[in-house]
């Protein structure tokens, strides 16, 4: 590859990548991130490409299409997802089994295959092109929807979408302070966790004494639930990459890291080919395209632990030292990596950069809310129907995420609450379910934005549970230095572990509140600062919850498997013998014709025989803070010759 | 350096830049308790029983006097019943660990901490680390160290290290405000190198 020296010989290199490229012909994107892969995606490819040499277009000088290999645009659970050019048709759970059809149909014969399309389950109706998916059609995906447009391993995709003219735009038409202008007006703010402005963090290093500078992206993603950093990497490397490169020309950075979690290898390989394409075309290293502006980057495997991705901890961590967070101030901005001023910046945070210069920091404070400027992308899981990474303006309603991007809750159930922020965020209640998106809202509920975790939780989820979940989480997970964190959140979880297994007392809700408070208060870092929220949202919210478990001992949820029994109606009992062949422990006592009855002593709980019940039976009712009746006599459990 | 004022339980303090709060306020005779500082060591902000309130542009928050510098202006409280509730609950946090240690019974009776609230679960280290800190930045020996995280994370001594660095200085021994350090080296010492233990001169 040519190393390209200006600006104009960029647009050059682009032109031709474009001329040879017919918009016409058809290509087939493949999703080839982590997500469709653990779903097959790479046997799709394989066998479409098969498919292409048998039905012999391949045996031709010009190859009459393409296969685009790409990271994932965020339907991960309708996975593997194809779409094909230039319709935009898409198809999803596509097996390999589908390539001969779907070379033969919808490539050769331009036939649509109905049975790979979406399908509505409210209206049935079927949709064809990827923009018409309920899914991705409530959503505007400024960042994310590029990723199936492009091969992230392909620098010549990425330009080709017009990759990398917003730090044409910087380098040859800015002044480094005139890029800071754009991005303050932006009014961005972080997309890791804490919301920062970002255009001031970046004022504040650039400002920060001393000649070497650096400048970090923070790809740890710890959040057990979330992805979308994952995907951004994966998807569309050179998109954070050029962000990282505005950044730094900014701030007057010329080193930076890329702090990537180590259980991300496909992220690291696509980061690190991308940055060899850079290199090669001279997008990376000295004097970049002719500006005079040096910049190198390095790829860093994270520690693997969640306090990792805080920042002092990452930066110390980086520095080859135990990442543990240490005391701010001093910032990263005037002491970080090395003791020097260093920016970081979260993934999405930096993807955002090309798009606020090439748009224009109008365009992107015309998206969203007073307060939280442009899009934000959420990973929404749980008790949803679609699931997957959504991106949507700020200022959204969670009841339009849930419901028309989500689909709603399955299976008739009711929506109970909706936690946002990963592990440590808070959880909100239906009577908040139209309150905008938004930074400070959503704190205002005693939750958080975090990174973009979106746990959907229906009727069946016992609060107190959901609590003691991410404190047994976050337990594991604070790095123990400081007391508050360590000990508070050790005391919070003993707490809500006895309340769960029906030993709490009175006073232990007050308890709980006491150590919550000191826990958020004084800890040092943001881990501790931010633990309590799940304990504090659902007293907040759930208090009868927590009552019935203290006082009643009973899980109005049926969740806590200690406040539980499971019991066989004898009325109802038809002795289909389903549940006690099912019953993991045998449990169940009866035969045919032989009403069965449940051997509470043997009784795990499992709810196995609740779930096998045949609903025209209905026979095995949960009970929770009542007593279990006694079984019926033996002699009168025979059924033989009643007529039921 | 240039001087800052600020007020600390409603005095004011000249303190010099790069000064703590917690140095300021012991220069203007303001006492801050604490169990993980020491002078010779760096500020560490774990235990975080020297927090105060901070006031600054009209919000107050809780800050660990130990290690935040002292700006222009600004207003602390040492005593307030916030400071107060706080480091109660993280005494008897500490306590049930290390219910014996005598600094944390006088702190307890200073702050009416109930060194029964929470069940005992005796590891006797409150994990200060003024041993691991002492023996790094002072002795560069590396002998003691932390290992695990979170409820699980203790002091060790690594074997390799420690019968060779620790059996003419045990300097750190001093430093315990529970003796743990003590009894961690010695239970290493017996387990690890017991021939050590019975020798009385280094064998080089
Ligand atoms: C326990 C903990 C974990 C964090 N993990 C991440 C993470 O995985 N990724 C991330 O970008 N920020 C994470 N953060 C936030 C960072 O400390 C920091 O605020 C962020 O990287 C700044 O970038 P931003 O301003 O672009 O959001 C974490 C914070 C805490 C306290
Ligand atoms: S708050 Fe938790 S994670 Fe952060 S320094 Fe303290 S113990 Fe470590």
């Amino acid at each position: 590859m040519p190393r390209i020296k200006s600006p104009a010989e960029l647009e050059e290199f682009r032109k031709g990548i474009l001329s040879k490229r017919d918009p016409q012909k058809p290509c087939i994107a493949v999703c080839t991130g982590t997500g469709c892969i653990a779903l097959g995606a790479a046997e799709v490819v394989a066998a479409l490409r098969e498919e292409i040499k048998k039905q012999g277009l391949g045996a031709e000088v010009d190859v009459k299409v393409d296969i685009r290999e790409t990271g994932c645009p965020g339907f991960c659970e309708q996975g593997p997802v194809i779409v094909i050019y230039p319709e935009e048709i898409c198809y999803l759970q596509v097996k390999p089994d589908d390539a001969k059809e779907i070379i033969a149909e919808t490539i050769l014969a331009k036939k649509v295959i109905d049975r790979l399309l979406y399908v509505d389950p409210v209206s049935k109706e079927k949709s064809i092109r990827e923009s018409d998916v309920p899914f991705y059609k409530n959503q505007t995906r400024l960042l994310i929807g590029n990723n199936i447009k492009l091969d992230p391993k392909s620098i010549e995709d990425y330009l080709a979408v017009g990759g990398y003219t917003a730090l044409v735009k910087a380098l040859a038409g800015m002044k480094p302070e005139q890029v800071l202008d754009v991005v303050k007006d932006s009014n961005i703010r972080g997309r890791g966790g804490a919301g920062f402005p970002a255009g001031k963090k970046w004022e504040f290093a650039r400002n920060s004494p001393g000649d070497t500078k650096y400048v970090v992206v923070n790809a740890d993603e710890g959040d057990p639930g979330a992805f979308m950093d994952r995907a951004l990497l994966e998807g569309n490397p050179h998109a954070v990459l050029e962000g990282l490169l505005i950044g730094a020309y900014a701030i007057g950075a010329h080193e930076g890291f890329l702090y990537v979690r180590q259980e991300y290898p496909l992220a690291v390989d696509n980061v690190t080919i991308a940055i060899r394409a850079a290199e090669d075309l001279g997008l990376l290293g000295k004097n970049i395209l002719g500006s005079g502006f040096d910049f190198s980057v390095k790829v860093h495997r994270g520690a693997g632990a969640f306090v990792c991705g805080e920042e002092t901890a990452l930066l110390r961590s980086l520095e080859g030292k135990p990442g543990e967070p240490v005391a701010r101030p001093p910032y990263p901005a005037v002491k970080g990596l090395w003791n020097k001023p260093t920016n970081i910046n979260n993934v999405e945070t930096w993807a955002n950069i090309p798009l606020i210069i090439n748009k224009g920091s109008k365009f992107f404070t015309s998206i969203g809310t007073e307060k939280s400027k442009g899009t934000k992308i959420f990973s929404l899981v749980g008790k949803v129907k679609n699931t997957g990474l959504v991106e949507v303006p700020m200022g959204i309603t969670l009841r339009d995420i849930i419901y028309k991007v989500g689909g709603g809750i399955p299976g008739e159930k009711k929506f109970k609450a909706v936690q946002t922020g990963g592990p440590s965020g808070g959880c909100i209640p239906e009577e908040y379910l139209d309150m905008s998106v938004d930074f400070d809202e959503l704190a205002k509920v005693g939750a958080i934005m975090g990174s973009g975790g979106m746990i959907v939780m229906d009727e069946d989820t016992c609060m107190v549970d959901v609590a003691r979940y991410f404190l047994n989480f976050l337990s594991d997970e604070s790095c123990g230095k400081c007391t508050p964190c360590r000990e508070g959140i050790r005391q919070m979880l003993k707490i809500l572990t006895n309340i769960s297994q029906g030993k709490g007392k009175e006073g232990d809700v007050e308890l709980l509140e006491t150590l919550a408070e000191t826990t958020r208060d004084a800890s040092l870092c943001a881990l501790g600062g931010s633990a309590p929220n799940p304990v504090l949202s659902t007293i907040r919210y759930f208090k009868d919850e927590y009552d019935a478990h203290i006082k009643d001992k009973k899980c109005p949820a049926f969740v806590c498997k200690e406040l539980i029994s499971f019991y066989i109606d004898p009325d109802k009992c038809s002795a289909c013998m389903i549940c006690l062949r099912k019953c993991p422990v045998d449990a169940i006592i009866g035969g045919k014709k032989q009403i069965h009855v449940i051997d509470q002593e043997k009784c795990t709980n499992c709810g196995t025989c609740f779930e096998v019940c045949p609903s025209r039976f209905g026979a095995v009712r949960r009970l929770s803070g009542e007593p279990v009746p006694a079984p019926i006599p033996e002699e009168a459990r025979n059924l033989a010759g009643e007529s039921k | 350096m240039s001087e800052i004022l600020l007020q600390i339980d409603g005095k004011e303090v000249k303190a010099s830049e790069g000064m703590t709060i917690y140095e300021a306020a012991k220069s203007a005779g303001i006492f801050i308790p604490t169990l993980c500082h020491h002078e010779k060591l760096t500020p560490y902000g774990a235990c975080r029983v020297c927090t105060v309130e901070l006031e600054t542009a009209g919000r107050t928050r809780l800050v660990a006097a130990c290690v935040y510098p002292v700006e222009r202006n600004m207003v602390v409280r040492t005593r307030s019943v916030k400071v107060g509730k706080t480091r109660k609950v993280i005494l008897e946090e500490l306590l049930a660990h290390a219910p014996d240690s005598e600094d944390l019974r006088r702190l307890a009776r200073e702050y009416g901490a109930d060194a029964d609230r929470f069940e005992k679960e005796p590891a006797f280290c409150i994990l200060c680390g003024l041993c691991v800190r002492y023996c790094a930045e002072i002795k560069q020996k590396y002998a003691v160290g932390f290992s695990d995280r979170g409820p699980r994370r203790e002091i060790i001594f690594i074997p390799e290290v420690a019968s060779k660095a620790c059996w003419d200085c045990k300097e750190c021994f001093e430093l315990c405000p529970t003796s743990y350090a003590q009894a961690a080296y010695v239970l290493t010492e017996a387990l690890a190198f017991p021939d050590r233990a019975s020798a009385s001169a280094p064998e080089e």
